[in-house]
């Protein structure tokens, strides 16, 4: 039952993601993303992750993408104002395509089939022992993380306020 | 300048208070009232079952009123029409036969009589100056129609109910 | 997970499914109700017995209405649109609970759908969900009004997201857990946690009124400026799931606010109705006092539209930016402080 579920969500993850690089309309890509997104909760729901999937459905469907569709609204995106991608841009992109490639086979060659993961604590996903465990052993990390957000925060604000300093 | 009048008032804008500013007290002032009138009697008159009560010099659609035998008053002298401002009324005169005596009273009576009940504004000026007593404005509020030439009333709508015998 | 469990539940769901459809549709009944008293009016009162079969009437309009579907929009995403805002009305009704767990035959039956350990987080990830379906709906509907309904109404809820969340984690030091089981059940009695959180249950009040789309912060669909807001371009029922969604909405964050600060359906003396009813009769008051509440908190969204003019745009973010977040995080350092004053001695 939990394997199937797994590879039915994991199918429809590859499927949705695709489907945001192959829509045409940036719009649908966004929405399409959001799917992605969801499935991505419900991975976290198999792991019994709660806490996270919870916070991934708040932060990335509902504050994030709301921000990135927010402005692909505002730019009107469409085939007639697109920049012309000449022929040289293409077979670059080409090339790149293939270099990533080549560097993931490769890296995928070289690792090994690890030992499946046995996760000690099974509740860990929860929200009680996930914050014992990010206010204790990861406690500088953590603090760490948030004064990188609250810089990227200052500097927004600054951004906005250009024109006074 | 020097003000025309002393009526001029000087408004001073001063900035609010703490309290003001807040928001919430006046929000709370504004909520109490309108809860206030939750519990007040409504205004509001079931139209058509319950009718207001109209003041006495209320003028409504017309009536061309019968005499006390049921005869109409009307003798077609067309003062009405003539002092209508807004040119309302028309009508037709014709004489009476004989054997129309106990519809009548006078020689002369109307065979067509019309109002347009949209060119009409209600003034009373007809009522005024019928010399027979034979219109008066005393009906209910003119209904609504879809067309305009069914807002034409004629003798059918205007003329009084005769008499019942008893 | 055995038969009767999952019959159990289901049987739940379709109850409240139903019932935020029942209510959503009464609302609209009672907001007319509402408005005309408040304005010395007496509302509809020609459907039936003082207008109460005026909702169906309106439902049946609703359904025989022309469904238009505008030539340059987007076809599919402005279908998807209502349906959407439907979903994420009735989501939050699951993780809510509606009463203590009631004993039928010797099998005790929780008036929960699920109880997920993060259930405050959850209704507020379908909080923040429910802005997609204005959104959607506003952009596929390809007019200059809709788009602009749907980016206020975006930037709005966004904004006041900000403030509800730190007024919730205020509320939270208090409760110390995120289950709203636990969190109903700490506040046995009368130890609503309004008496401990005054100022967070203000802001979270005001935070739900802008993110229902409720006036007087009903900019999204504000008539004067923008026709009829993400609406304008919809039609017969597609046009009434929108204003459904609305009073599900409204219906929702109704009970999550009675379940968070107002007790849920904890009322003083429950211990003594519950020595003297007995466990099958007493967990049904708790029940109905949890809808009185509920329908009280309703009464109020609707005296509060109609007495407060709607914000002006700019207003709305100062208050949302500049006045709540920063009370919102004054809120949760005073609460944190005070805790750990009490804590230590």
């Amino acid at each position: 039952m939990g394997a199937s579920v797994f590879y039915l969500v994991a199918f429809l993850s590859i499927f949705f993601a695709l489907m945001v690089i192959f829509a045409k309309n940036p719009v649908h890509s966004v929405l399409y993303l959001i799917v992605t997104f969801f499935t991505f909760t419900v991975h976290y729901i198999l792991l019994n992750a709660q806490f996270l999937a919870v916070v991934n459905f708040i932060v990335y469907m509902g504050a994030i993408m709301v921000l990135f569709l927010f402005v692909l609204m505002l730019l009107n995106l469409n085939k007639e104002n697109e920049p012309l991608k000449s022929g040289l841009v293409k077979i670059l992109g080409i090339v790149a395509g293939c270099c990533l490639v080549v560097t993931l086979v490769g890296s995928l060659k070289a690792t090994a089939i690890s030992n499946p993961l046995v996760l000690q604590n099974a509740d860990l996903g929860l929200v009680k022992n996930l914050g014992k465990e990010l206010f204790g052993p990861f406690m500088l990390p953590f603090e760490l993380s948030s004064i990188l957000l609250l810089t990227a925060m200052v500097g927004a604000v600054l951004l906005t306020k250009k024109e006074k300093v | 300048m020097e003000p025309l009048t002393s009526k001029k008032k000087v408004l001073i804008q001063k900035p609010l208070t703490f309290a003001e500013r807040i928001y919430l007290p006046a929000l709370g002032k504004g909520l109490a009232i309108t809860i206030s009138h939750f519990f007040k009697k409504e205004a509001t008159i079931r139209y058509p079952e319950v009718q207001r009560e109209m003041s006495i010099n209320w003028r409504g659609m017309h009536s061309l009123k019968r005499d006390e035998d049921g005869k109409e008053r009307c003798t077609a002298c067309g003062l009405c029409a003539l002092s209508c401002p807004a040119e309302a009324i028309t009508m037709i005169a014709a004489e009476r036969k004989p054997e129309e005596k106990d519809l009548y009273r006078e020689e002369k009576y109307a065979s067509v009589y019309e109002i347009n009940m949209l060119r009409c504004i209600f003034c009373g000026l007809c009522e005024e100056a019928c010399p027979k007593e034979a219109i008066y404005l005393d009906g209910p509020i003119v209904p609504s129609d879809y067309l305009r030439k069914d807002f034409i009333y004629g003798k059918d709508k205007l003329v009084e109910q005769p008499l019942v015998k008893k | 997970m055995d038969i009767s469990f999952v019959i159990e539940k289901f049987i739940l769901v379709v109850i409240l499914f139903g019932l935020s459809l029942v209510i959503a549709m009464y609302s609209t009944y009672a907001e007319r109700k509402v408005a005309a008293f408040l304005q010395d009016r007496l509302g509809p009162d020609r459907a039936g017995p003082a207008g109460m079969f005026q909702p169906l009437a309106d439902g049946l309009k609703m359904f025989m209405k022309e469904e238009i579907i505008p030539t340059d929009s987007n076809k599919w995403l402005f279908m998807v649109g209502p349906g959407l805002a439907m979903l994420t009305a009735c989501i939050g009704t699951a993780v809510i609970p509606w009463g203590s767990p009631i004993n039928v035959g010797g099998r005790i039956i929780p008036l929960q759908v699920t109880d997920i350990n993060v259930g405050v987080l959850y209704i507020f990830g379908v909080v923040s969900l429910s802005v997609y379906g204005v959104m959607i709906g506003g952009w596929a509907s390809n007019n200059k009004y809709s788009l602009l309904s749907a980016i206020r109404a975006a930037s709005q809820n966004i904004s006041y997201e900000v403030a509800m969340g730190l007024s919730i984690i205020a509320l939270l030091l208090v409760t110390n857990t995120l289950s709203l089981k636990e969190i109903v059940e700490n506040q046995h009695g009368w130890h609503w946690n309004v008496l401990y959180q005054p100022l967070g249950f203000i802001l979270f009040i005001v935070c739900a009124f802008a993110e229902t789309n409720r006036a007087p912060f009903d900019l999204p669909e504000c008539e004067t400026e923008l026709i009829g807001g993400y609406h304008t371009e919809y039609s017969s029922m597609k046009l009434g799931f929108y204003l459904f969604a609305e009073y599900i909405n409204m219906f929702v964050s109704s009970a999550v606010m009675s379940t968070l600060y107002f007790g849920g359906y904890n009322y003083p003396g429950m211990d003594w109705v519950l020595i003297y009813t007995g466990p099958v009769i007493a967990p049904l008051i708790g029940t109905a006092v949890l809808f009185a509440k509920i329908f009280a908190f309703i009464f109020f969204f609707m005296w509060v539209r109609w007495t407060i003019p709607r914000f002006r745009y700019d207003q709305l973010m100062h208050l949302g930016w500049k006045i709540l977040m920063p009370l919102a995080i004054a809120n949760v350092i005073i609460t944190g402080l005070v805790i750990a004053i009490v804590e230590k001695f």
